[in-house]
């Protein structure tokens, strides 16, 4: 008997895909086994930007001899491929985000009356941050202000992006100094189309610094705009008890699956499920309730909020349909599979897209309005209440949940350290700085068949990092991977974690695997390192903190872009795959070598989940190296005390310092 | 673990919260809301709801709203499983806890119940600290004095234990707040301060040991004045949270001693210094918290061996301790330099117009004496001493060095008084040939020889001014004839001395001294000392800087050349301004020393007295430290206190030393002494040759008598009437503004 291949380490999904094989339903699994990827795409050695081609450039010394009809040489075909991918990936944050600010806007001047400014003092933040006055303004014309400043960014031409300047001064100057700072965001991912037409932009290095600049204006950028204003919108999060896994279908409830990236629809959803006359409505057909589900990214808003458990990453969509339990999945826009229409078919399941960016061919199409919001969100929760009484037997009904604390913002995670009045980073740094907290590693990005068993290198490397003292943050389908292995919980802290991480987890309360939300919310863990960085005493760049960022099981676009900003913003980021441009050695090495010499971080890309752990530990260490910290010993952690005299007091920070006797 | 404490104290602030709010409610019921509150001499409201928040409570309405508001900062319980963070939140409790405990103490006050009477000995506690406490301490905070804070909160397991920690503490300088009860190691329910009672121990500000109540709540009389240091010596500003509790970390250097059991208002209120930055060290089996940031170090800690429970928490606290004992056989430390000897309790005492007596410090070149070198004078004086009772004594400390000036021996002699003083058992006061020495019974029973007072001051001397003193000789007399020779050339010399003093001015100097002691406290505020303005704190003055200087030439006075004179008039000088725009990191631009109108003297806040404008009287009035009165300006001194401080200049007002009030050049810009409408007769009091002096040269020699006082008026109507009566001369002077 063949060895059984297992596709996923989230045992549930597994049961699934077992049951799925049984009754010969075919998924995302099968068919990454079924179709081989093109090994000339795949390599970044195919060009497909003009009719004379496509051209592939292969063959020996490829490097230096292949080119395409044009003349292009197969650094530039690589680069240019990469470029336009990561301004896709821009293109796709941002645009979410510019809903998000119209949303915002529209909330502010009433048209949108189901929304509400719910963190005001997220709101005076802001707009302290776009110099926007505040004093004696009602939250709704601050809000009004902010939302049309950040609107302006989209369409900017000149000058720079407003939340560059929340990055530590030094990145700010090495952005500056290398012409990386966005002007605005459109024209970014406009001018990126535009250079990688054919025959503009012929120089990789010239591409690949393009990649940095559009990069940016995606994670300081798109995305904080985005992760700020569903803030401000829905509230900040702080951490919540919920569940992850598929298994949160409910048998007698009306099972309601959210999912997509964009959380606005997803909110009234949520607030309309509530209201006595929905309630009621599904119990008129049998069923006790309504039971949302989170999926993909919109799972991760509404958990961190709400508190809405969490049906698993982008993978487990259509394993959500195959439970048999599904009477509706409502989706949005981004990492959303046709394959769930025709999975679909074969249950009882309507699939309803919702924006008028993504429709689906054998969905049922209900257009999502702002200005009538509510009224959507209770047209498409009747759709899945009628379709109850339509759900058949047939199903692979598992039941088996993990337990989860999420809702780690960087406002709370600010506030856990210290309550309202000591909130800040200092027992972070000081953690690290005292040998307690090795470094941080960012997990982030999303779930890749061809690379690995659904969640095993998500799963694998989070252990290993806190076993190592590495705190550890994700996002997106990452932080669903360590849900649903149940790593978020404060006793894993107890039980797995290193000596010194365990100290400070037991501390605060919190796991050692902090959940920051949706992919777009990376931005955290931007804002959140440049503070450490500001704190003081891990240097004063984020290229200075000891930490890595990993994306081990991309395949979107926007992972890319992800890559690319924490790269710009200073980071070691590796992904977990061969490299997108493998053909092409110049442009692995203008993405390592070059990039980490003019901005401090690099992207590389590494299939051997044991050697990523390796590389990241080695980085860690190196950074600690260059602070001057001691060195990481496990259970051994300490400061040197310095015991203060009067002397030492009057030196402390004064504003008035002594100075040095005159003459 | 943490989440013990955690739920503790989170449980602890329910309970107090509901303490509150029962007795609030009921002394609304009596008082109703509108009734006035104010904590004894304080311009801080409750001190702790006001630099956090910003609240002014003023009423029990107002302490209703601040409840409401310390509502918002409890929390739930974490659960036993699968729990939510916990820090931020116990943290957010524990000031909740502070809150509601001053509101619930506010209220006891109202009730008559504080300061507390202990139910047991009858032994009144301190209760609220002043304001005019707080400012009291000024310089021992920041000179080394008093180094650190220490809040024991329950009992120690028996009364020789408690007796054990306090001597430690105070032999370390430590100031200590006692409050709390816990279980003996007998099971008996007691005090820190009932065990220190029952050991006969001597207890109050004079010793370092204040007992502030019986309950844990009364901690918050500690904490409360600790977050006023921020305020008055931080210059920092109600409801700016982050600095003020930045501040306490950093710079008060306190911590709690968890003696006896811990319960969940002891937690709670743990939680709640916690956030000030003040580590808790514990006597118990209770778990700890290491990871370091919201304190510098430890946040808990435990310690069993009371042997080493006071090295342990002061090193969690981060605080240096540098003790100077000489080679004596009773306990030294300035927390003794208070304590009192009783008639009975003396064994022997020498001057004090019982027997001739004198201290002279005199300057010898290094060749004419002998370091160490010890002598006693006069036949059986052994025997004579072994008697107890009276004794003639003449003093004769000579010193010798390489940078010794004359200058300095005035500031040496000045010591001589701490030297003896900060002796335990023995007791000194007054100077030069109007000195009175004691030396108590159990001193004597310690084994405190004669020759241990002229040990003190080799070793003390030494360690004083060891950059400027290279040889220390003692020489004492016994006998009543030779003390009554030696005393004569010592006047001799006493008398030459003054006169040199006296010329030294201003003018006949070419540097000023600067003195940035405060700065551990106040970290922006500057002192510019010269020959004829000592420091507001009335501890420093220019010679006392120069020779600080000589010893420790990067410490905290330095000189400031003078420079070019720009204003005669004002006081204003090239090299001050120069130094100043450097030293307060450009807050400070230019200074003027003899007006109080433009540009005055910045302050820390442990001014001796404020002067301050009234501008309807075309004067100034001038009030001290303790005066708890109105005053013609309709503030109090708390009050003008508040205005005053934070190294801020403040045209109008200004704090100084008691000593610069007959200094010529006080106020000489505008006026001089002349412009002085009102002063406090305690004031009146003590100035009063001098002044008489002064008076005299400004040709106006009945002016004290035209100065109001409390007695003549608190108004500035009453005030007038009294000027035009008396004819006060300031009347007729250019107008001030």
């Amino acid at each position: 008997m063949a060895e059984k291949v297992i596709k996923s380490v989230d045992k549930v999904a597994e049961n699934i895909l077992e049951w799925a094989e049984a009754h010969g339903l075919e998924t995302a699994f099968e068919r990454s086994e079924r179709i081989k990827p093109c090994p000339i795409g795949h390599s970044g050695a195919c060009c497909k930007i003009c009719f004379m081609g496509p051209c592939r450039l292969v063959g020996q010394d490829a490097e230096e001899r292949a080119t395409g009809v044009c003349g292009a040489t197969l650094p530039v075909v690589s680069a240019r491929n990469l470029l336009r991918m990561v301004a896709a990936g821009t293109a796709a944050h941002s645009d979410h985000a510019r809903d998000m600010a119209f949303t915002l806007l529209e909330a502010a001047t009433g048209e949108a009356p189901d929304f509400q400014i719910r963190d005001v003092q997220k709101l005076k933040k802001l707009a302290r941050i776009l110099d926007i006055p505040t004093e004696e303004r009602t939250k709704e014309e601050i809000a009004k202000d902010v939302a049309e400043k950040l609107i302006s960014e989209f369409g900017q031409q000149k000058g720079e992006l407003s939340f560059i300047k929340r990055a530590p001064k030094k990145r700010q100057e090495v952005w500056r100094k290398w012409g990386l700072v966005p002007r605005g965001i459109d024209r970014e991912v406009v001018e990126a189309l535009h250079r990688t037409n054919m025959g503009v932009d012929q120089d990789p290095d010239n591409l690949l610094m393009a990649a940095l600049k559009v990069s940016l204006a995606d994670g300081w950028g798109g995305s904080m705009i985005s992760t700020d204003i569903t803030d401000i919108l829905f509230g900040t999060p702080k951490p919540r008890r919920s569940q992850a896994s598929i298994g949160i279908m409910k048998e007698d409830e009306v099972n309601v699956v959210v999912h997509g990236h964009e959380p606005t629809l997803a909110e009234m959803i949520v607030e309309v499920s509530q209201e006595p006359e929905i309630v009621e409505y599904a119990k008129k057909k049998g069923a006790k309730g309504i039971n949302l589900v989170g999926m993909c990214c919109t799972a991760n808003e509404v958990l961190m909020r709400h508190g809405i458990p969490t049906a698993g990453g982008f993978l487990n969509q259509e394993l959500a349909i195959m439970t048999g339990l599904a009477e509706a999945i409502m989706v949005d826009v981004q990492c959303i599979m046709p394959a769930i229409a025709q999975a679909a078919k074969k249950f009882h399941t309507k699939v309803v897209t919702t924006s008028h960016k993504g429709k689906m061919i054998d969905a049922v199409h209900i257009q999502y309005d702002e200005h009538r919001a509510k009224e959507v969100a209770r047209q498409i929760l009747r759709l899945a209440i009628d379709n109850y009484e339509n759900r058949k037997a047939e199903g692979a009904h598992v039941h088996e949940t993990s337990p989860v604390i999420a809702g780690f913002s960087h406002e709370y995670i600010d506030y856990m350290q210290g309550g309202r009045f000591r909130a800040s980073f200092r027992p972070l740094n000081d953690a690290i700085m005292a040998g307690r907290i090795r470094g941080v590693a960012g997990i982030v990005g999303c779930n890749n068949p061809r690379i690995a068993p659904q969640d095993s290198i998500h799963d694998y490397l989070a252990i290993e990092f806190i076993k190592n003292d590495v705190l550890v943050v994700t996002t997106g389908c990452g932080a669903a991977a360590c849900a649903k292995a149940g790593f978020m919980t404060p006793e894993t802290a107890l039980e797995m974690a290193g000596p010194g991480l365990r100290e400070v987890c037991e501390a605060i309360g919190i796991p050692p695997i902090l959940h920051l939300g949706a992919c777009v919310d990376n931005s955290r863990i931007l804002t959140v390192a440049t503070q450490m960085a500001e704190e003081g005493g891990l240097g004063d760049d984020i290229a200075d903190l000891p930490a890595v960022g990993i994306a081990p099981e991309w395949m979107s676009e926007k992972a890319l872009a992800i890559g690319c900003y924490f790269v710009a913003s200073g980071v070691y980021t590796i992904f977990g795959s061969e490299h997108p441009a493998e053909a092409s050695r110049e442009v692995q090495r203008i993405m390592s070598e070059v990039w980490e010499e003019r901005v401090g971080g690099k992207l590389e890309f590494i299939p051997d989940p044991e050697e990523i752990l390796k590389k990241s530990l080695e980085h860690i260490d190196k950074k600690r190296d260059a602070l001057k910290l001691r060195k990481y010993e496990p259970g051994r952690f300490g400061v040197e005390r310095k015991l203060m005299s009067m002397a030492d007091r009057r030196k402390l920070e004064s504003v008035a310092r002594p100075h040095e006797g005159v003459g | 673990m943490s989440k013990i404490i955690a739920s503790a104290a989170i449980r602890g602030s329910h309970k107090v919260f509901k303490q509150a709010e029962e007795l609030l409610q009921k002394v609304i019921a009596e008082k109703g809301e509108d009734y006035k509150f104010e904590f004894p001499d304080t311009a801080y409201y409750l001190p702790m709801i006001y630099a956090i928040t910003g609240f002014e409570v003023k009423t029990l309405k107002d302490m209703k709203e601040a409840l409401r508001m310390t509502q918002d900062l409890l929390h739930d319980e974490p659960d036993d499983n699968l729990w939510t963070p916990y820090l931020g939140e116990a943290l957010d409790s524990g000031m909740a806890t502070l809150f509601a405990e001053e509101i619930w103490l506010a209220c006891r006050y109202i009730e008559g119940l504080e300061p507390e009477k202990d139910p047991e000995t009858g032994y009144e506690y301190n209760g609220f600290i002043t304001d005019t406490i707080q400012r009291n301490l000024g310089i021992q905070l920041v000179d080394g004095r008093m180094p650190g804070f220490a809040a024991i909160i329950g009992a120690a397991p028996d009364e020789e234990t408690a007796v054990k920690i306090v001597r430690e503490l105070q032999e370390k300088n430590i100031l200590v707040f006692l409050s709390g009860q816990a279980k003996d190691k007998n099971g008996k329910l007691t005090s820190c301060t009932r065990q220190l009672l029952n050991q006969g121990v001597e207890l109050g500000w004079d010793v370092y040991v204040v007992p502030l109540g019986t309950t844990t709540e009364h901690t918050l009389y500690a904490l409360d004045w600790a977050i006023r240091a921020s305020l008055i010596f931080g210059g920092h500003k109600p409801g700016d949270f982050k600095n003020n509790l930045k501040y306490t970390k950093d710079r008060v250097f306190a911590f709690a001693l968890g003696l006896g059991e811990m319960d969940d208002i002891k937690w709670a209120t743990g939680a709640g210094a916690i956030n000030m930055g003040f580590p808790a060290v514990c006597d118990t089996e209770v778990p700890v918290i290491h990871p370091t940031g919201v304190c510098t170090y430890e946040e808990v800690e435990r310690e069993l061996d009371h042997d080493k429970i006071v090295q342990r928490a002061i090193e969690v606290r981060g605080l240096k301790v540098i003790v100077d004992k000489p080679p004596i056989p009773i306990a030294y430390g300035s927390a003794f330099e208070g304590e009192r000897i009783r008639k009975d309790d003396t064994f022997i005492e020498f001057g004090g117009n019982r027997t001739p007596a004198f201290e002279w410090c005199r300057m010898r070149e290094l060749d004419e004496i002998e370091d160490g070198k010890i002598t006693i004078v006069g036949d059986d004086w052994k025997e004579r001493y072994e008697q107890g009772g009276q004794m003639p004594l003449g003093i004769l400390v000579e010193v010798a060095g390489r940078k010794m000036q004359p200058d300095f021996l005035p500031i040496i002699e000045r010591r001589l008084h701490h030297n003896i003083n900060e002796g335990q058992g023995i007791w000194h006061m007054g100077q030069r040939d109007i000195n009175w020495i004691r030396i108590s019974k159990n001193a004597k029973a310690e084994g405190f020889s004669l020759e241990d007072i002229a040990k003190i001051h080799h070793a003390m001397t030494h360690k004083r001014f060891r950059a400027i003193v290279d040889k220390v000789q003692v020489t004492l007399f016994t006998t009543e004839e030779d003390v009554i020779k030696w005393r004569e050339e010592a006047r001799a010399e006493w008398k030459a001395r003054d006169e040199r003093l006296a010329a030294l001015t201003d003018d006949s100097v070419d540097t000023f001294y600067s003195c940035l002691l405060c700065q551990s406290f106040a970290p922006s505020h500057v002192c510019v000392i010269t020959p004829e303005r000592l420091g507001l704190c009335g501890a420093y003055n220019w010679l006392d800087c120069k020779a600080a200087y000589e010893i420790d030439p990067t410490g905290g006075n330095q000189p400031v050349p003078k420079g070019e004179l720009l204003d005669a008039r004002y006081g204003r000088y090239s090299g001050v301004d120069e130094y100043l725009k450097k030293a307060s990191g450009g807050a400070v631009e230019s200074l003027n020393l003899y007006t109080i109108m433009e540009n005055p003297m910045t302050s820390c806040g442990c001014f001796e007295c404020i002067v301050a404008i009234i501008p309807e009287a075309n004067g100034v009035m001038i009030v001290q430290r303790g005066h708890t009165g109105m005053t013609p300006i309709g503030m109090k001194f708390s009050t003008l206190a508040g205005t005053v401080g934070g190294g801020m200049q403040t045209p109008g007002f200004m704090g100084i030393g008691v000593n610069f009030i007959t200094s010529k050049k006080f106020l000489a810009g505008d006026g001089g002494l002349k412009r002085i409408v009102w002063m406090t007769k305690a004031l009146k009091e003590r100035v009063k040759e001098q002044f008489q002096k002064r008076a005299e040269e400004e040709g106006v020699p009945d002016l004290l008598d035209k100065i109001a006082d409390e007695t003549i008026c608190e108004d500035s109507e009453k005030l007038l009437e009294f000027l035009t009566q008396v004819g006060h001369p300031a009347l007729e002077m250019e107008p001030m503004i």
